[in-house]
């Protein structure tokens, strides 16, 4: 099976308040609010680690959902945020370098 | 043999909004009486400039006027375009130009954005809100077309000052902020003071059956100014900087949402 790596965009501005992460497209102001999967997935999102690994790891454990089903929900999402230019996703590990910079607290 | 022409009369003003003198020139007396009158209070004619705008009047009016704003910089140089006007702003020189017909409209939207630009940089930015100031201290009234805006303004006791009853000017200043006069109108059409006071509340207008104030959530706070923050420059610098001013913001000015009956007793609660 193909690994899918992801890597947080640097060029968006996020930031958790209440456990809420929002994210602003630097591209054109649009502002997304991520629930509590997706805000897993954006702070997993470290370019390096596979997507399965981080659903294995940070989301079954969280929620109880079978891995299969878990990976292929994480996958879409994934494949959305791309779409909005929040996450960069490869079938090799992303070396940008500061793939955290956009991410503050 | 070259002939000579007299050279056009320079004519100019200032225009003051949020401490932040800008020189407008034209050659066109008729522009610049127009300029006197819509920006009364905000206007004078002598003094420095953090800025200059020269003014050019086109005789017809451009190709689409209802094309959608673009703002871009490339070179530190600022691009400002719409339907009904371009322009240039360069801010190392401080200086720029404008084509646009001769309408209050164009000028008052190239301001706006410029002030937007300006205020992104130093962590204030410009708000749909009314404003006033009531016993020194200035509220926000924020919300979107139709909210209550113009109805708060219009219910506002002698008391009160009013800042804007459309577009609120915030500064970031001595650690907190500081809310200016605007001569940006809503419905109202009656320009702000030109005036300023240390931000005192924020309140997301909702009308209701009662007036009350609620207490909302950080997160919610920070949506719901974001979402009525002017900002129109497709910048990822300015929109990093405008996104974690406004979390700053959330962090040190109370927000609440106000509901509201549409008569003066709303009043009694904003002191």
């Amino acid at each position: 099976m193909t690994k899918l790596y992801v890597a947080r965009n640097p060029r968006v501005a996020a930031r958790s308040l209440d456990g809420e992460m929002m994210i602003m497209s630097g591209r054109d102001s649009t502002l997304f609010t991520l629930n509590k999967t997706a805000t897993i997935l954006w702070q997993s999102a470290d370019g390096n680690t596979p997507l399965n690994e981080i659903v294995e790891q940070r989301i079954c454990s969280e929620f109880s959902v079978e891995p299969a089903t878990a990976l292929q929900d994480a996958e879409t999402l994934a494949r959305e945020l791309a779409s909005h230019e929040i996450l960069k996703i490869s079938e090799e590990p992303i070396t940008q370098g500061t793939a955290a910079d956009g991410a503050r607290r | 043999m070259e002939t000579l022409t007299p050279e056009a009369e320079r004519l100019s003003l200032v225009i003051t909004i949020g401490g932040m003198p800008v020189r407008v020139n034209t050659t066109d007396h008729t522009f610049l009486t127009m300029l006197q009158d819509r920006y009364a209070g905000y206007v004078h004619f002598s003094g420095e400039a953090e800025i200059e705008f020269d003014v050019e009047i086109a005789a017809h009016s451009f190709a689409n006027p209802h094309a959608d704003v673009r703002v871009e910089q490339h070179n530190g140089r600022w691009t400002l375009e719409r339907g009904d006007f371009r322009a240039e702003w360069e801010p190392s020189r401080r200086r720029g130009w404008i084509r646009q017909t001769a309408n209050p409209y164009s000028i008052d939207a190239v301001l706006r954005i410029v002030h937007s630009l300006i205020l992104a940089r130093q962590g204030g930015f410009l708000l749909h809100s009314a404003s006033a100031i009531r016993n020194g201290k200035a509220f926000l009234f924020a919300g979107v077309s139709e909210a209550g805006k113009t109805t708060i303004s219009r219910l506002a006791p002698a008391d009160v000052t009013l800042l804007t009853d459309e577009i609120s000017y915030v500064r970031k200043q001595n650690g907190g902020y500081v809310a200016y006069g605007t001569p940006f109108t809503g419905e109202l059409a009656k320009l702000g003071e030109n005036v300023s006071a240390s931000v005192s509340a924020l309140y997301l207008l909702a009308k209701g059956n009662e007036n009350r104030i609620d207490p909302i959530a950080p997160s919610e706070a920070a949506r719901s100014l974001l979402a009525n923050l002017l900002f129109f420059a497709e910048d990822e610098e300015l929109v990093q900087a405008i996104f974690h001013s406004a979390f700053e913001f959330v962090n040190k000015v109370p927000v609440s949402r106000l509901t509201f009956v549409p008569d003066h007793r709303v009043w009694e609660l904003i002191r």
